[in-house]
């Protein structure tokens, strides 16, 4: 007797399409090039004159988010208007929570003003998924980061800063530094690396900082020595580091921290002399990045905002196209 | 009322007993096997032909959600759905509300059991007062009220000083004292065991030193103290060690483990279903096999179902913002038939887990088909399945295995003689 273990396909429709995106985890190869390359088309339109094409014209998006993050909403709101759809943004943390409605009756209320795509950030993992699993069939969901899990669209928009300064992964050597246990970037960098065809992926961390089991989940090399884990890669992505973590016994101090992971000029000699330093922002300066290194030549952290506007609008139109299709294939069958 | 089973395939584990022959009640007690007694005329005859009948299967822990819970179950419903599933005596842990930590509590539960009238029902009271873990309930009263142990639950006594004294003044009266132990702090903010599974998920981890660090502490405690102890729901594989080491060197303790630990791993979780939301939590593969062996070993010598039930809203959100808990003790015996069909017991076996380990553990009258002994009784169909959830009696559904095929059929449950479920 077995559970019922079977892993249903919420993310993609009947004809392998995108509906939602929850996470990389399960998405072909194919689907993630086919991100990559919408969103290069769509890099030309933040460069024009009037910056809109009317893909989701008619549509409305809603960011509700029940943690804050300025940065995340803002691209998500300006990928969406760049698409012509009506955009409403909610921090639901600070209201219906806190009254006791639970998520499920908040999310019925939304759903009741017939939006199209919400885009979700939340603290608990999984909670896109519970979303995506519990609004009407007709509702794309946009993970914008839930918990430790997953922050798919800022590890598309990681994709893409390297194959546009990189060209291809196959023959790339990553590294992944910092505070890998709570990111949910670091997952999502991983998971999409490992799908891309990168051979060598590496983490750097202090063992307090490290998820078990990362090397048979997601098949990377660990380190616990920067020095001899930044030897020879092509990218270095810095995490950022919460300040709690000193409290919570999990580092002695942000300057040891610096001092053994923190990415200094010097450090940074250790890499590629053309290595790629990345950051999802916001920067700790002095505690994971040296502001040099920073603000240098090898640093593409502002490239990437760029970049997730990009992104955040292939996914965006990928995901209705998606349920579209769908939707149109049900009322066939219907028929 | 006199009841006759005859032609059943008798598995009494107490006694060895495992042959085909008739069973014989009158006034609520086994009266004799094989011949009828001198002069019994049969008010009632049950054809067992094809049916195994063995003693009702004894549970530890079944929460019945009375007082305080209703929304999520009642005696009423929580005991017929433990007669459906072969039960007929079963324990019921403190953490009610108010807590089981007042005579008047488990007066107000044995009262709303017997007028259910579907199984016998054993309460466990609380260890300390408000299962707050600083100032001891009184243990003497809720004994002398119907407590046969007393528990904690996962709520730690914080301070070592002071479950030694819980535990010193539990063996001055010779009451035994159950153990879930987990360390607080090792546990603290964790949803999943602390694995590859949770990892990738990013659900924070609960390591198995949680409970492998308490359960060292707890078990010198009992050895200090001297008290009667039991260790319930182990979930690790050198938990289960720590056990069949205590017990190498002569310490009276005993264990049980949930059925669904024996079946389920940390695996399960990959998708997020709350349905798997347990604490402890489903560990890995390798503990679920440990913990196996430990059954099949008699180290861990009582399964139960550690039933939860729970409203629908308790389950219906994100994993972490869920409660944690499995409705299961309506398919106890089916569920653990898979453990036989598997492999991994042989019948005999399994049904000694079920019903004399877990009496004799907490020294519960049950558990034996002993002549003038009470006719508490399961009449089950070994060869027939369930279909879990087709019948459900339980008012919680958080059950992973509905819509599941399962081993074996409850044909009748009988305690003290009377068919309190008939299926």
């Amino acid at each position: 007797m077995t559970p019922l273990a079977a892993k249903r396909p919420l993310q993609l429709n009947d004809q392998g399409q995108l509906r939602h995106f929850l996470s990389l985890d399960g998405l072909p190869r194919a689907l993630l090039t086919e991100i990559l390359d919408t969103a290069d088309s769509f890099l030309e339109v933040g460069a024009r004159a009037v910056k809109k094409v009317p893909l989701l014209r008619g549509k409305t998006v809603c960011n509700v988010f029940f943690e804050n993050s300025t940065r995340t909403r803002t691209t998500f709101e300006l990928a969406a208007q760049r698409l012509s759809a009506d955009v409403i943004s909610l921090n639901v943390s600070t209201s219906s929570t806190s009254k006791g409605e639970t998520l499920f009756d908040t999310l019925r209320n939304l759903e009741a003003m017939a939006a199209d795509i919400f885009v979700v950030r939340h603290a608990d993992s999984g909670a896109a998924h519970f979303i995506a699993e519990h609004v009407c069939p007709n509702l794309a969901i946009i993970n914008g980061g839930d918990g430790r899990h997953a922050h798919p669209t800022q590890g598309m928009l990681d994709m893409l800063t390297i194959r546009r300064h990189k060209g291809d992964f196959e023959n790339l050597s990553v590294a992944i530094v910092g505070d890998i246990l709570h990111s949910r970037v670091a997952r999502s960098n991983m998971l999409a690396l490992k799908t891309l065809g990168c051979p060598d992926i590496r983490v750097i961390a202090p063992k307090t900082l490290l998820p078990i089991g990362l090397e048979q989940s997601y098949g990377v090399r660990v380190f616990s020595d920067a020095n001899e884990g930044l030897k020879d890669v092509d990218v270095v992505i810095m995490l950022r580091l919460q300040r709690e973590r000193m409290q919570g016994g999990l580092l002695p101090s942000e300057g040891e921290f610096y001092r053994l992971f923190g990415l200094t000029e010097q450090r940074l000699k250790l890499a590629k002399p053309d290595a790629l330093v990345m950051h999802p922002g916001p920067i700790n300066r002095g505690v994971e990045i040296e502001s040099a290194v920073a603000d240098g030549p090898q640093s593409v952290i502002l490239n990437q905002v760029t970049y997730g506007i990009a992104i955040r609008m292939a996914v965006l139109s990928m995901a209705m196209s998606g349920q579209n299709a769908q939707r149109q294939l049900n009322a066939e069958e219907a028929n | 009322m006199r009841t006759a089973i005859l032609g059943a395939r008798v598995i009494d584990p107490a006694s060895g007993l495992d042959q085909v022959s008739d069973l014989y009640i009158d006034g609520g007690k086994l009266v004799a096997t094989g011949q009828a007694p001198t002069g019994f005329v049969a008010d009632q005859t049950l054809d067992a032909q094809d049916l195994i009948a063995a003693p009702g299967l004894v549970d530890l822990s079944v929460a019945l959600r009375e007082p305080g819970y209703s929304r999520k179950g009642s005696i009423a419903t929580e005991t017929l759905a433990a007669a459906a599933g072969g039960v007929t005596s079963l324990c019921c842990p403190p953490f009610t509300k108010p807590v089981l930590d007042t005579s008047a509590v488990a007066e107000l539960i044995l009262d709303r059991a017997r007028e259910a009238g579907h199984t016998k029902v054993f309460p466990i009271g609380a260890l300390s007062k408000g299962l707050a873990g600083e100032q001891l309930a009184e243990l003497v009263a809720l004994r002398d009220a119907g407590c046969v142990a007393f528990g904690n639950g996962l709520d730690n006594f914080r301070s070592s000083r002071t479950l030694r004294r819980a535990l010193e003044y539990a063996a001055t009266f010779d009451l035994q004292v159950i153990f879930h132990s987990q360390d607080f702090d090792l546990a603290e903010g964790g949803l999943a065991h602390e694995g590859p599974t949770a990892s990738f998920l990013g659900l924070a981890g609960i390591p198995e030193t949680a409970e492998t660090v308490a359960l060292a502490r707890d078990l010198l405690l009992v050895e200090q103290s001297g008290v009667r102890a039991h260790f319930s729901q182990i979930t690790s594989a050198r938990g289960a060690e720590l056990i069949a080491n205590a017990q190498a060197r002569g310490l009276p303790v005993t264990a049980d483990v949930a059925l669904y630990q024996l079946i389920l791993t940390d695996e399960a979780l990959i998708d997020f279903s709350s349905l798997y939301h347990v604490q402890p939590p489903l560990r890995s593969p390798a503990d679920r096999d440990g913990l196996r062996e430990a059954v099949k070993a008699g180290v861990i010598s009582a399964i139960a179902s550690h039933h939860q039930p729970h409203e629908r809203d308790a389950k219906l959100a994100p994993f972490a913002a869920t409660e944690p808990g499995i409705s299961s003790v309506q398919l106890l015996l089916p569920l653990a038939m898979s453990l036989v069909q598997d492999g991994l017991l042989d019948l005999p076996t399994l049904l000694a887990r079920l019903s004399s380990g877990p009496a004799t553990a907490l020294r519960l009258p049950a558990g034996s088909l002993r002549v003038g002994g009470a006719a508490d009784i399961v009449l089950f169909d070994a060869q027939a399945s369930t279909v879990a959830g087709e019948q459900w009696y339980s008012k919680g559904s958080n059950c992973p295995f509905l819509g599941h095929c399962l081993p074996g059929a409850v044909r009748y449950t009988l305690v003290d003689g009377h068919i309190s479920y008939q299926g």
